[in-house]
């Protein structure tokens, strides 16, 4: 498929899948105490194709998560669109926004975000409620394929940092996305947890259909990623020592 | 993939917020129940026993239509003959009571004399009619327990409520002696030797099946064992007149403390009151009783009103606990609400979730009101029954029985607005830290 005419800048880059993101000239600025502005994101064109896998190799500071959270909805650009799943979230309402991430988009946090006093199934069940509605069986299969079915009923305080992992992964796959947004996934693993992780989530997206959009500066995790790109490709302000996050 | 819809998966969604933030905080929100339900019982209960009480004092169970006694408060005589509360006001003839009792227009009169006790329970001198022709709460005739039976007129017998028995442990076929005065000297303490008792010994003929009403607790014997008992005299025509042993006592030289009046017709009390109390000097007719007493209830009118007030004060209070006690735990919540919005959940989502929170405390402590409701409605009918023989339906319903509930939980909601609002405008991103 050929993206329409609306968005120019995209359709020489995807031309035969359908594309569930696309971003165009998108732009956010932070006001510094100073009372200057700063450009974290500027963004002019970007696209994941429906189960596309992508990770986007940056420093710290270089407003990765920004990016991550003006995609799912959370922040509201200063300027520019982003479409999912044809529905450019820029132009809708707040209330519209969280419809959309709560049914389209799964987010594995760098910090997990679990909610603390929520059981391992009540966090992966919450997501469902919010979002398609809950399907026991489905929460619990998913639990169960990143290894958390003898762990069901554990809070995350009662989990290994691996463990909380797979949990959020499993809650970011519960109402199953279009679009997996992944904020340095395994930032706060081991080597061989961040290998395992990875790989879960990779074969999960691709089992459920849903692409994945990974940021990380670990270059291990970029290694098994068939398109990994510099984020400041993508973003201009990352070039830039005024940006940060 | 669930095919139900969206809208019971948000409230469920909620249901599970509440459920999981008042488990987190179980010990505030034990105590902010437990403030909220001591609110919720007390209102309702300031409110029942209030109007328990009124239903009791003034309703029609006390079986009289006026009491006749000695000039003075109408008051006075309807606590002291019906209640048997209060001082006498003095005595009348007994020749008015015969007057009365033989006019066709009162269909029952019995007559009263006070002035004695057995330890602290009123012993009224009366005429045997009380046990056969008396009726109270509508129809209902005195039984008695066991095979008790109304004294005597002319023996030392003497028929006890069932408050008293309860009380004293009077049995039939006990004796006792009874004591000088109205009340209990409490400084004579010991039983067998009453520096205050009369030489008389009675003896218990009949024990009365509990009325619920003031009869209870009453000891009654023979209006002549009153006339003759040591150290009474009468002055039935002004004269002191000492009653002798053998002698029988000229009616002229009788007097009793109070008439109690049934009249054959509705008019009849208005042409004794134009009688008795506007043209005449010497006598008082308090009637119709129920009236007397609601004026005493109005009079002390305020007294309801600031208990109200201070029921009311008490919610506001409890609402205000269940503010605090929500808002408190905001701030240390902020992380999971943004957690909450990142996932998908809707400001509404996170609002809801912090009114249902207050309101379920409420509502938890409406429930739990009951309980204190029931305790202080107990206690305040025990209360009011040992000091006057009237007993309160604790269980009867009230209308705010209804509504404090659903008025609690409304309060409790609108208690959780403001820190639902500040819930609800967490900044999303930034307490989603740290960022890359």
């Amino acid at each position: 498929m050929t993206i329409t005419t609306r968005w120019p800048r995209l359709s020489t880059k995807i031309t035969s899948v359908t594309a569930i993101l696309e971003i165009h000239e998108l732009v956010k600025r932070y006001r510094a105490p100073g009372g200057a502005t700063n450009v974290v994101v500027d963004a002019p064109s970007f696209s994941l194709a429906s189960a596309q896998q992508v990770a986007l190799r940056g420093e710290s500071g270089s407003g990765k998560t920004t990016f991550l959270n003006l995609i799912a909805g959370i922040l509201a650009p200063d300027g520019g669109a982003i479409r999912i799943d044809d529905a450019d979230i820029t132009r809708l309402g707040e209330s519209a926004r969280d419809r959309l991430r709560a049914k389209q988009v799964g987010y594995v946090f760098q910090t997990f975000n679990l909610l603390q006093g929520y059981t391992a199934l009540q966090n992966v069940e919450l997501a469902m409620m919010l979002g398609r509605g809950v399907d026991h069986a489905f929460a619990r299969s998913l639990l169960e394929k990143v290894g958390m079915s003898d762990r069901l009923h554990y809070r995350p305080s009662q989990l290994s940092v691996g463990q909380q992992q797979r949990v959020a992964v499993a809650r970011a796959l519960a109402n199953h996305p279009k679009l997996v947004l992944a904020d340095e996934p395994t930032g706060n693993l081991d080597a061989a947890n961040a290998r395992t992780s990875l790989s879960l989530l990779r074969e999960l997206c691709e089992t459920n259909g849903a692409a994945l959009l990974l940021v990380s500066h670990d270059r291990h995790v970029l290694e098994q990623f068939d398109d990994a790109r510099d984020f400041s490709e993508i973003n201009r302000a990352a070039t830039s020592t005024e940006a940060a996050a | 993939m669930t095919s139900g819809d969206a809208h019971p998966s948000r409230l469920r969604a909620v249901a599970l917020i509440v459920r999981r933030s008042l488990g987190r905080h179980a010990f505030a929100s034990a105590v902010t129940i437990l403030a909220s339900a001591m609110a919720s019982g007390l209102v309702m209960a300031v409110f029942a026993i209030q109007h328990q009480s009124e239903q009791a004092f003034t309703g029609g169970n006390v079986g009289f239509d006026a009491v006749l006694g000695a000039r003075g408060s109408k008051l006075q005589l309807v606590l002291n003959c019906v209640f048997h509360l209060d001082e006498s006001p003095g005595n009348i003839p007994w020749s008015v009571y015969a007057r009365l009792k033989a006019d066709p227009r009162v269909r029952l009169a019995i007559p009263y004399a006070v002035g004695d006790n057995y330890r602290g329970f009123r012993i009224v001198g009366t005429t045997p009619e009380l046990f056969r022709d008396y009726r109270y709460s509508g129809d209902r005739e005195l039984k008695f327990a066991g095979k008790g039976r109304p004294f005597e007129p002319t023996l030392r017998e003497a028929v006890i409520g069932g408050f008293v028995a309860a009380r004293t442990g009077l049995r039939y076929g006990d004796h006792f002696h009874p004591s000088h005065g109205i009340s209990l000297d409490e400084t004579d303490d010991d039983d067998d030797h009453d520096h205050h008792a009369h030489d008389e010994e009675y003896v218990v003929v009949g024990v009365l099946e509990t009325t619920n009403t003031p009869i209870d607790r009453v000891v009654w014997i023979p209006i002549e064992g009153v006339f003759r008992m040591g150290g009474h005299v009468l002055r039935g025509d002004g004269d002191v007149y000492v009653a002798r042993p053998g002698e029988s006592i000229p009616d002229e030289r009788k007097e009793i403390s109070a008439m109690m009046l049934k009249f054959a017709a509705p008019t009849v009390g208005a042409e004794l009151d134009n009688v008795i109390n506007r043209n005449g000097k010497e006598m008082t007719l308090a009637w119709p009783i129920a009236n007397v007493m609601l004026g005493l209830f109005e009079k002390f009118g305020w007294i309801t009103r600031v208990l109200r007030l201070v029921a009311y004060l008490v919610v506001a209070v409890s609402a205000c606990a269940i503010l605090a006690a929500v808002y408190n735990t905001i701030n240390e919540r902020r992380r999971e609400f943004a957690i909450l919005r990142a996932i998908g959940a809707r400001k509404s989502i996170v609002f809801s979730a912090i009114v249902a929170e207050s309101a379920t405390i409420a509502a938890l402590g409406a429930m739990l009101g009951f309980v204190f409701y029931g305790v202080i409605v107990l206690v305040a009918a025990s209360i009011i029954r040992s000091q006057t023989g009237v007993v309160i339906d604790a269980w009867s319903f009230h209308p705010a029985l209804a509504l404090t509930p659903p008025v609690m939980i409304a309060l409790g909601a609108l208690a959780g607005v403001v820190p639902a609002i500040k819930a609800y405008s967490t900044d999303v991103s930034a307490n989603l830290n740290p960022h890359s």
